[in-house]
């Protein structure tokens, strides 16, 4: 089979760029299992870094407290993000609507110092008046959904817009009240949509850094703050342990619901491809 | 909306809807206007003061029934007359449009040949792109300082095979710098670029080469042309964060390349000047106003493309 001279350049392009985005993280999981105490010196294959990632509380401190905010992350973040997409699917015309949606979409882009300063200059403000909240994992929470209701509504937006509108009219036809009709027809068909918002946000919160130094306060340090300092200071071999145990964790979570939502959308095409035929 | 739906909602059914319609916009609306418009206007205000010994000023005082208001525009003043705020802001924003223009460069080709390879093929490279976007992206740019250092990896594969002699210095330069932002915000050009080629009507391309364009004609005046919007908002995605970036400066830039984002960091952690950073801030501001709202523009275009 001859290959033409665009396929090959296109085949190039694509391997390169991959590499590109690959190399770092590659070399990161190789270098985790190095003897040696000079991390970029080969030293030969040891799991002492595994063993001193085992015994190092400030790390495993550090991301029990990120789990527990990338979990209630992701929970208000999808929450919110819902309610943010269907106003903006729904409602065409309502007083402030281009205020709201410049609202939505900027954290997406706004330089993180800046959502990070100007939140916790806020609080200050606000717990100077009222004498809370005091900083830690609630700030830290909230600097975390405001970024995240973002991505959230991207996400379940556009899902929305794939949506056939002809399904919920058929509820409201058939009687169903309008919380009837969200909970039995929209809420299922945009259910996947939302556990990619989930799974996004939590991602996005488990990673975040910048908001979390500005919103944080003593003793509610999150493993990225513990990561980013140990980084400042040089190169160090825990960062590598911690790298090539969040590459497994995700690789695994990814492949597993890319089968589950491949799965799910068969399923779904089936019974549509059903239900058509039924009619 | 369906004729039928009058006929069914009754005067409970239009109650709810309109209690519900409220509920909806209100409850996202509430919280972006106190989580996300006010702390701007408290940054804007408290750039407006300046700091006493421990804590900064308030603007509004208000002592025996005289409400005062008391602006302090020194910080503006001063950070006209230093050089460090002007050249790290012209740095910054020569920094994000070299960045942006090599992202565009690398990711146009790729997110056109992905949008023209095998349906059957494309979940698979999009999910190849995403991937490393779901892994520590702090993590990803440490990697880069133990592939560019002095003692780093490129270096010494390069010194063992006999390329070169000496360490080649790379890290803390603003190539590494460019480097680390290109690697960091490539997916975010390529996503909207390919969402934008995958969409595109072939048969246009088709009519052009039919009437006589050669295939680089018609990409340069059908193709481009039509995935400009893609073009915007990658571009807008990638140029507006990095003028602010902090991470990638601080830990793969150099002295030569300082970041307005890091001057707000500096401002704030290590001088504890609340109201020089909140200046720093409102003045960056500034700068990405008119790129965020050509994104805003754009999202809301994208957004009312919908079916619906």
């Amino acid at each position: 089979m001859k290959i033409s001279v665009g396929e090959m350049t296109s085949r190039f392009w694509m391997l390169a760029v991959f590499f590109f985005l690959y190399l770092p993280i590659f070399t990161l999981i190789i270098f985790s299992f190095n003897e040696s105490p000079m991390v970029s010196n080969w030293g030969g294959f040891s799991l002492r870094w595994y063993e001193a990632l085992a015994k190092d509380t400030e790390i495993i401190d550090g991301f029990k407290l990120s789990l527990r905010v990338a979990f209630s992350t992701g929970c208000s973040s999808v929450i919110l993000g819902t309610f943010a997409a269907l106003t903006l699917h729904r409602f065409k015309r309502f007083p402030g609507r281009t205020l709201f949606a410049g609202m939505v979409n900027s954290p997406l882009v706004m330089p993180e110092v800046i959502i990070g300063l100007s939140l916790l200059l806020m609080l200050v403000q606000v717990q100077r008046m009222f004498g809370f909240p005091d900083r830690g994992f609630g700030t830290i929470w909230l600097g975390h959904t405001l970024l995240g209701m973002a991505y959230a509504t991207v996400i379940i937006l556009s899902r929305l817009q794939e949506m056939s509108p002809s399904l919920e009219e058929a509820a409201q036809d058939l009687g169903s009240r309008p919380l009837q009709v969200f909970f039995l027809i929209t809420l299922p068909l945009i259910s996947q949509a939302i556990a990619s918002a989930w799974l996004l946000t939590f991602t996005l919160s488990l990673d975040d850094v910048v908001i979390s130094a500005f919103l944080n306060g003593p003793g509610s340090t999150t493993m990225p703050i513990t990561i980013f300092s140990r980084a400042r200071l040089g190169l160090s071999p825990s960062v590598n342990t911690v790298a090539t145990l969040t590459v497994a964790v995700v690789s695994v979570g990814v492949f597993a619901a890319s089968i589950l939502m491949s799965r799910a959308e068969k399923r779904r095409a089936l019974e549509m491809a059903a239900a058509y035929r039924g009619g | 909306m369906a004729p039928s739906t009058h006929k069914v909602s009754s005067l409970y059914g239009k109650v709810t809807g309109a209690w519900g319609r409220t509920a909806v916009i209100s409850v996202p609306m509430i919280f972006l206007l106190i989580v996300f418009l006010l702390p701007f206007l408290v940054v804007f205000k408290i750039s407006l003061s300046e700091m006493d010994a421990v804590f900064f000023k308030d603007v509004w005082t208000w002592k025996e029934d005289v409400i005062a208001l008391t602006v302090r525009y020194g910080n503006y003043v001063s950070l006209t007359q230093d050089s460090l705020y002007i050249n790290s802001y012209l740095s910054s924003l020569k920094i994000a449009g070299i960045t942006t223009v090599i992202c565009l460069g690398i990711a146009y080709p790729f997110a056109y040949f992905m949008a023209r390879s095998p349906a059957d093929r494309r979940p698979t490279l999009l999910m190849l792109v995403m991937l490393p976007f779901w892994t520590s992206f702090l993590l990803r740019v440490y990697a880069w300082k133990m592939l560019l250092a002095d003692s780093g990896v490129f270096n010494n594969v390069a010194i063992a095979i006999g390329l070169i002699g000496e360490p080649v210095k790379m890290m803390n330069t603003p190539f590494s710098l460019v480097l680390g932002m290109v690697y960091t915000y490539v997916p975010f050009m390529i996503l909207p670029l390919y969402a934008n080629l995958v969409k595109m009507d072939l048969r246009l391309l088709e009519a052009a080469l039919d009437l006589g364009a050669t295939p680089w004609q018609a990409f340069w005046r059908i193709t481009v042309p039509l995935s400009k919007s893609g073009i915007i908002a990658g571009s807008m995605l990638v140029f507006i964060p990095c003028v602010g970036e902090f991470v990638i400066p601080d830990l793969l830039g150099g002295p030569e390349t300082l970041m307005i984002g890091h001057v707000l960091w500096d401002e704030f952690f290590s001088n504890n000047d609340w109201p020089m950073a909140a200046t720093v801030a409102v003045v960056m501001v500034g700068l990405i106003i008119v790129p965020l709202s050509l994104f805003n523009k754009y999202q809301a275009e994208s957004t009312e493309g919908g079916r619906a």
